[in-house]
């Protein structure tokens, strides 16, 4: 029987705030356990928290890039249960009255190959709501550790509608949606780190029908490809049960990487009553419409709008936005070196190519990629690179060694080709004289090229070249191979 | 001249910036009387003599070099074991926090130290502030210093009977449905009740987070209005903390104040379940305000009697929740040969808490269940509010309003423990005050014919305490049963 697949996501995504989110204890990853503590984080008696207004704001920020309405007025609820890793056996959280309503994410589909762009859609959101990351249990074998520093890190939960229809929908989401925090700057979406996680509700009906079927709640996707891999796990599983006349348990059920399989960790029944209430501790946060107004007004172009703009005004092919639009930083790069030289094309294939081959070539040495940040080169590096190619100066071969050079040294490309003699050479004498020595060493090319077969040609260039150190102007050295070999005949 | 260990703040203080007394000798006079009394009281859970001489030296001599931190420097004052004192036990009266020390200072705690006062031992109080006995204390019970054989009142039962039994010049109690001025009335002393928000709940352990407030117990109105001085403010550690717009000097407001006032009485607070001498007690109260110039305003309060059962819900759901931190985890009693997390929290709770605690963490749970949340917790809020408006429209016409602060004088140890509704009916004078955020105050109106206390409670507008002490300090001075004290 066919199927139609429905998935939601629910994301958690750490924000990146100097302290926690309700108490002035710092947060950093990697730190030694239990050092980023204070009374509060470990709900010592008599403590209370007291909100951080950073989290609030970082929130409306990803919520109006995620074109959510900000509400007027957000409140805090206690959600209670009883774990070793939740220091008071609750957790703050926005169940009534969230920050941020609705809201949408407009993905990309994969095309129908790598250099070919998907089609387009809108996923709905349900909310973004605030709240308390709890500690983290590390069990041995013999024993579970907990370790406080991550209690209290300020996280936002997305929560999509069921508005997805297949894995490849869903990663496409994760990916659009971490673009988008990345633009909002709010977290850095380190699944490793598990500044991002994902639950994946799936269900599926019959195909057309209009009543949703039951569904499983999947915990512990701590992976884009764990993601995609527990989806179509549990598309095939529950396929497998209705196609077999069973019916789906609505449970939550964890998904281990190890195994690439899940199991149930909990049903329906066992559903914990969380016996929501308003938290007595805090107030009510009234957002200030002017102050939304400016955040509003100061949102960066959402990266599919910056797609389309390349694409259709400055006829950038999709093999060079689809690199760019995800990082900002490399947009920020690019939009800063067209500035300086309006060479689209030109500067955005040494940005998508030459830079970022020479960044990753980091990683080959051992280390992590560099990012952008890090990199040698500035805009006007690039820019400048770009109007030497222009303008005559030097030929696009001498221009890739140029930027080896450049990237190595940091120094600026005008520079460099004056320091080491790299312009192009327009000196018709010593060109014909090379030509004249590459037509009598290669007969059968000039033949070849009599004969019609106009490639022939560069076997006769590429010696002149070669002389010349890359230096000869193509054009000159073309017309010149091509009037010596008429002249002979 | 009463003993030093039975006289007042503004009597000591006066003494202390004089020279002809010091702070050591004070503290000397508390340590031997309470030593002498407290095998029949038995108000302290915890004391530590020495450091606290060393704190009353540190006050001489800062005293001695001119640099007085004001009225408090030097006055030795009991904590109820609710507020966290850096370095000091911090145990609720329970089993579960038998070990625990607290890492850190209360705010009221520093602010205090800030005011050079001399922190006198740990009080005895209902498990986790839950009771209205003192009795559900997990390490003792305490005596009324009235009669050994009957309750002071709780929650704050231990800070009130160190003030009768002069074994502490002040204490800090905390009140939640009347736990301040309920074991006030009970044993013949000044509690007081702030507004909700005036004074900070950070390092309070909470019990009902939106009704928990500290406040001072003290011998006589001036002294609670000199230590209320010292403990409100805008803390920035406690969200619910809130600045009072002109922060009056409520000892220096207390000439200026001088009445006469309108005083509303409420009739609902005068009916079935009141002893018939505390009735004709705070009845004669009555008529000495009006007998003063004073008019007497019937109102009534149409709600109030929902009161018992509104607190009863939104308290025990806030506990319920406030107490799920007491897990054996980080701190706190740790059941021994636990196998797995879910015993380590059954076993630690179900051996850490008492009854009472218990009782109620099983009730709170109970309302905001799924399917019984809108039954009664939402339900409870709503009548809450309509509480607090029955204050509020009572509030248009009268300047404070009188009533008896408990329906009963001390009962006998033991009369109530098997029947918690009896012992809930204790503050059915008193827990509407909280719901309604406002500030109250107890103070001594008079004795029954075995002569036990009797309270008199003003119950004030919100923030305005300068008029609730101006209003029972008027009484005090005219009657000066403060001068009274019990025979131990």
């Amino acid at each position: 029987m066919e199927y139609d697949v429905v998935i939601g996501l629910e994301i958690h995504v750490q924000l990146k705030t100097r302290t926690k989110m309700f108490t002035a204890a710092p947060y950093a990853y990697g730190a030694d356990p239990n050092t980023l503590i204070d009374p509060v984080v470990l709900g010592l008696p008599g403590t209370l928290p007291v909100l951080n207004h950073a989290a609030v704001e970082a929130c409306a920020k990803l919520g109006l890039l995620l074109a959510c309405e900000i509400a007027e007025v957000c409140k805090w609820d206690r959600k209670n249960y009883f774990y070793p890793d939740s220091p008071k056996n609750y957790q703050l959280t926005q169940n009534e009255q969230p920050l941020c309503l609705g809201g949408q994410v407009e993905i990309e589909l994969p095309g129908t190959s790598r250099n070919i762009q998907g089609e387009h859609r809108l996923v709905k959101l349900n909310r973004i709501h605030l709240e308390e990351d709890p500690g983290k249990l590390t069990h041995t074998a013999f024993d579970t550790t907990i370790d406080f520093n991550r209690a209290g890190v300020p996280l936002a939960e997305i929560v999509t509608e069921p508005d997805l229809h297949s894995s490849e929908e869903a990663v496409a989401f994760l990916n659009a949606l971490i673009h988008l925090i990345h633009y909002a700057g709010v977290s850095d979406c380190d699944m490793e780190k598990g500044q991002l996680r994902c639950d994946a509700n799936v269900s599926l009906k019959p195909a057309g029908s209009k009543t949703l079927g039951t569904r499983t709640e999947m915990k512990n996707l701590n992976s884009i490809s764990n993601v995609r891999a527990a989806i179509e796990y549990e598309i095939a599983r529950q396929t497998e049960l209705l196609d077999a006349g069973e019916s789906i348990t609505q449970e939550t059920r964890r998904w281990s990487a190890e195994n690439g399989t899940s199991s149930s960790l909990r049903s329906k029944e066992e559903a914990h009553d969380y016996r929501y209430f308003p938290d007595p501790d805090l107030m009510p946060v009234r957002m200030d419409r002017a102050r939304v107004a400016e955040l509003q007004a100061a949102l960066p172009e959402r990266p599919y709008d910056k797609q389309r703009r390349y694409q259709e005004t400055l006829d950038l092919p999709f093999t060079l936005t689809s690199v760019l639009c995800p990082d900002p930083k490399l947009c920020t790069f690019f939009e800063e070196a067209l500035e300086l030289h309006p060479a689209p094309k030109v500067i955005a294939n040494y940005i998508a190519n030459d830079l970022l081959r020479e960044l990753s070539a980091s990683a080959a040495h051992g280390e992590s990629a560099l990012s952008i940040s890090d990199c040698p080169l500035t805009p006007a590096h690039i820019a400048e690179l770009a109007k030497l190619i222009e303008n005559g100066v030097i030929t696009k071969q001498i221009a890739k060694e140029v930027f080896t050079t450049m990237y190595q040294s940091g120094n600026m490309p005008a520079v460099i080709v004056e320091k080491e003699g790299l312009q192009q050479s327009d000196n018709s004498d010593e060109i014909e004289a090379l030509c004249r020595e590459a037509i009598a060493g290669n007969a059968k090319a000039v033949a070849q090229f009599k004969e019609g077969n106009a490639k022939a040609l560069n076997a006769l260039k590429g010696p002149v070249m070669k002389a010349t150190k890359g230096q000869a102007n193509p054009a000159t050295l073309d017309q010149i191979l091509r009037s010596l070999i008429q002249s002979e005949a | 001249m009463p003993e030093l260990y039975h006289q007042t703040i503004a009597q000591l203080s006066a003494a202390l910036e004089a020279g002809s007394l010091t702070s050591v000798a004070l503290m000397q006079a508390v340590i031997e009387r309470t030593e002498a009394v407290e095998p029949q009281v038995k108000a302290f859970i915890h004391r530590d003599a020495e450091d606290a001489l060393q704190q009353a030296h540190a006050s001489d001599e800062r005293r001695a070099s001119g640099n007085s931190l004001g009225p408090l420097d030097g006055i030795p004052i009991g904590i109820k074991d609710i507020l966290a004192v850096k370095g000091q036990p911090l145990r609720c009266a329970s089993k579960m926090l038998d070990n625990f020390v607290s890492p850190y200072d209360a705010t009221v705690i520093a602010q205090l130290k800030a005011a050079g006062a001399v922190l006198w031992g740990r009080l005895n109080m209902d498990e986790f502030a839950m009771g209205s006995s003192t009795e559900n204390s997990a390490y003792m019970a305490t005596a009324n210093p009235w009669d050994l054989d009957r309750i002071p009142g709780g929650s704050s039962g231990g800070s009130a009977a160190a003030i009768a039994a002069g074994q502490a010049i002040a204490t800090i109690g905390t009140d939640t449905g009347g736990s301040i001025r309920q074991p006030a009335a009970l044993c013949g002393v000044v509690g007081m009740k702030p507004t909700y928000g005036l004074v900070s709940r950070y390092g309070l352990v909470a019990f009902a987070s939106s009704l928990d407030q500290a406040g001072p117990m003290t011998r006589t109105v001036e002294d609670a209005a000199l230590l209320l001085q010292t403990m409100l403010g805008k803390d920035p550690l406690d969200s619910t903390s809130i600045a009072m717009p002109k922060v009056p000097d409520f000892r220096a407001e207390l000439k200026h104040r001088k009445g006469p006032w309108k005083l509303g009485v409420p009739r609902e607070f005068f009916g079935d379940g009141i002893d018939p001498e505390v009735k004709a007690n705070i009845e004669a109260a009555i008529e000495w305000y009006r007998a003063q110039g004073s008019e007497i305003v019937d109102i009534s309060l149409p709600h109030a009697h929902l009161s018992v059962p509104v607190y009863y819900i939104v308290a025990t759901a806030e506990a319920s929740s406030n107490l799920a931190r007491f897990d054996g985890v980080r701190y706190g009693h740790r059941s021994v040969a636990v196998e797995d997390a879910l015993s380590l929290f059954t076993q630690s709770r179900g051996e850490g808490f008492g009854d009472e605690v218990k009782r109620r963490i099983i009730l709170g749970t109970y309302v905001l269940s799924s399917g019984y949340y809108d039954a009664y917790y939402l339900r409870a809020q709503k009548v809450r509010t309509l509480i607090r408006r029955d204050f509020e429209n009572a509030f248009e016409t009268v300047d404070a309003i009188l009533s008896p602060t408990s329906p009963t004088p001390a009962f006998k140890r033991g009369e109530r423990s098997n029947d918690p509704l009896a012992m809930y009916l204790s503050d059915i004078y008193t827990i509407a005050v909280n719901l309604a955020g406002l500030p109250a105050l107890s103070l001594p109106s008079g004795f029954t014919s075995n002569g036990l206390p009797i309270g008199l409670q003003v119950i004030g507008k919100a923030f305005g305490e300068a008029d609730l002490f101006a209003v029972a300090q008027a009484y005090e001075q005219a009657h000066n049963f403060h001068l009274v004290t019990a025979e131990l």
